[in-house]
């Protein structure tokens, strides 16, 4: 077997004026200087934010209806993440679903943002929400609880209408 | 022999070029960002207007490394010869007819020597010593290699752009500078100001391409090609070493426009104003605006080549030199000389 040598394929010679060069720069000046004038895709950071559509995966949140967690300690979410960064203690509750999340603990560090827990979650309780900004100044700040986990269900419609869209 | 006059051009002119310098590498990042669809630096002062100042305080604040195998004399003498070749060429350029101010007459350029193109092409291809002495005393082979090639595209070009010249020196008889801008004065055909880039556009289009490479701009920036060698011949600098070779870049672009501009562009020369009967003074201001108009446009078209054309491989840019270049600037000649005989 031989290797084919390889060849430089041009559908078609450059005409004269092609190969002047002069007239492509000035064709090219041309669309650069166009593009000078059209609108900037710049978002203005701080001043102004990005606002994720519903398909956005941002931090994982704890669904809270009727003032509880949904969610009932199964352990599905735990136990798929691939990053292992959370962390669900069970204990015994009143209530008709009897479980609950005694201690329920995403490290933000090990996050990676998969989605998993939320496809695993038999009870829609763990969600992807559409916030983005989490930067901290020392690990101890990226160890979220209970208390910054859970999120009422109004702020969090959108996305279970999108989950529901798209079962 | 007054010494104040041309002491008082010197800083004028160094500081207004220093100026434009740090007010060209914001330019040139702002109009590279709208030509990408950005914004570009515009958190420092109102639009960013004070963006210079803030990377001038960077650079002054960061470490000097100097490698332990570098020439060190070498190292620290290389950005200085390219600045001051860089600020030196602008010299003889002539920024505006004599002016009366005062009871005397005022020749607005600093030195009007008699062989000013002479002086203008010897310091252009002087400051190519710069970048093959950094290259050199880095002890580094991306530097090294950075610095060889700026020496050799100085040679294949430097030849068309001086037999560019000549074409301009057979139209005007005349080495002084400020000679060729007065002969620009006229008009062709009653309604065309006589610059020489009528007279001679294919001259131009050499002169312009060859001062391109000589001044590393885009298309021919290979002594610090990114990719293909780290940072080219500043790969080692760092602070202000590194700054003086960034000033030194630009401040040939502003030397590269003046240039363009007095050989092919008519200087100083405002097109009719004689028909619209200022005072002398205000003719003579007008005049240097006019100088200054024309240096940012050609700056402006430096800019946005750079942000067009992509960068020669290093054989094309031979090539293009010796077999396009040459020539052509040959033929500019022959025809230059053959239109005087007629």
């Amino acid at each position: 077997m031989s290797l084919e040598k390889s060849t430089i394929i041009r559908k078609k010679d450059l005409s004269l004026l092609e190969r002047l060069y002069i007239p492509e720069i000035v064709k090219g000046m041309t669309l650069t200087i166009r593009q000078m004038f059209t609108p900037t895709f710049t978002t203005q950071y701080p001043e102004e934010r990005f606002q994720p559509p519903a398909s956005f995966r941002g931090r994982p949140v704890l669904v809270e209806e009727h003032g509880v967690e949904r969610c009932v300690a199964c352990g599905l979410c735990s136990r798929v993440c691939p990053a292992l960064a959370i962390e669900v203690q069970a204990g015994e509750t009143e209530l008709g679903k009897e479980r609950y999340p005694e201690k329920f603990e995403i490290n933000m560090i090990r996050c990676i943002f998969c989605g998993f827990c939320e496809e695993v979650c038999p009870e829609e309780a763990i969600i992807m929400s559409q916030e983005y900004e989490l930067a901290f100044t020392n690990p101890q700040d990226a160890l979220f609880g209970k208390d910054k986990l859970l999120v009422p269900i109004e702020k969090v419609q959108t996305r279970l209408d999108f989950l529901r869209s798209n079962r | 022999m007054n010494i104040i006059e041309p002491l008082i051009k010197i800083a004028l002119v160094l500081l207004i070029n220093l100026t434009t310098v740090a007010y060209l590498v914001y330019a040139e990042r702002r109009v590279s960002a709208f030509i990408q669809n950005r914004v570009g630096p515009n958190r420092v002062g109102p639009m960013g207007l004070l963006q210079p100042v803030a990377d001038i305080v960077k650079l002054f604040f960061k470490e000097d490394i100097v490698p332990t195998a570098a020439n060190k004399f070498v190292h620290s003498l290389a950005p200085l010869i390219s600045l001051i070749v860089a600020l030196s060429t602008f010299a003889v350029i002539p920024f505006g007819n004599t002016i009366h101010l005062f009871g005397h007459d005022f020749k607005l350029m600093i030195a009007d020597v008699n062989v000013g193109l002479l002086y203008l092409l010897a310091l252009s291809s002087l400051g190519v010593y710069g970048i093959t002495l950094s290259g050199w005393s880095s002890n580094n082979k991306y530097s090294l290699l950075g610095g060889l090639r700026s020496s050799a595209q100085m040679i294949s070009y430097e030849l068309s752009m001086g037999l560019s010249i000549i074409g301009v020196l057979m139209i005007s008889s005349s080495l002084q500078l400020d000679k060729i801008v007065v002969h620009q004065g006229n008009y062709l055909m009653g309604f065309i100001p006589k610059w020489n880039i009528f007279l001679q556009p294919l001259g131009c289009i050499t002169f312009v391409v060859a001062y391109f490479a000589e001044t590393n701009r885009l298309p021919f920036d290979l002594p610090e090609a990114e990719p293909e060698l780290v940072g080219g011949y500043h790969t080692e600098y760092s602070g202000m070493k590194f700054g003086l070779f960034f000033l030194a870049e630009y401040a040939n672009m502003i030397t590269a426009s003046a240039v363009i501009t007095t050989l092919y562009l008519g200087g100083w020369q405002f097109p009719f104003i004689e028909n619209f009967g200022f005072s002398p003074l205000a003719v003579s201001l007008l005049q240097v605006a006019a100088f200054g108009v024309k240096i940012a446009l050609v700056l402006l078209f430096f800019i946005i080549v750079r942000w067009t054309i992509p960068r020669f491989r290093y054989d094309q840019l031979m090539n293009i030199g010796w077999k396009v270049m040459l020539p052509l600037a040959i033929l500019n000649i022959i025809i230059t000389g053959f239109f005087i005989l007629l």
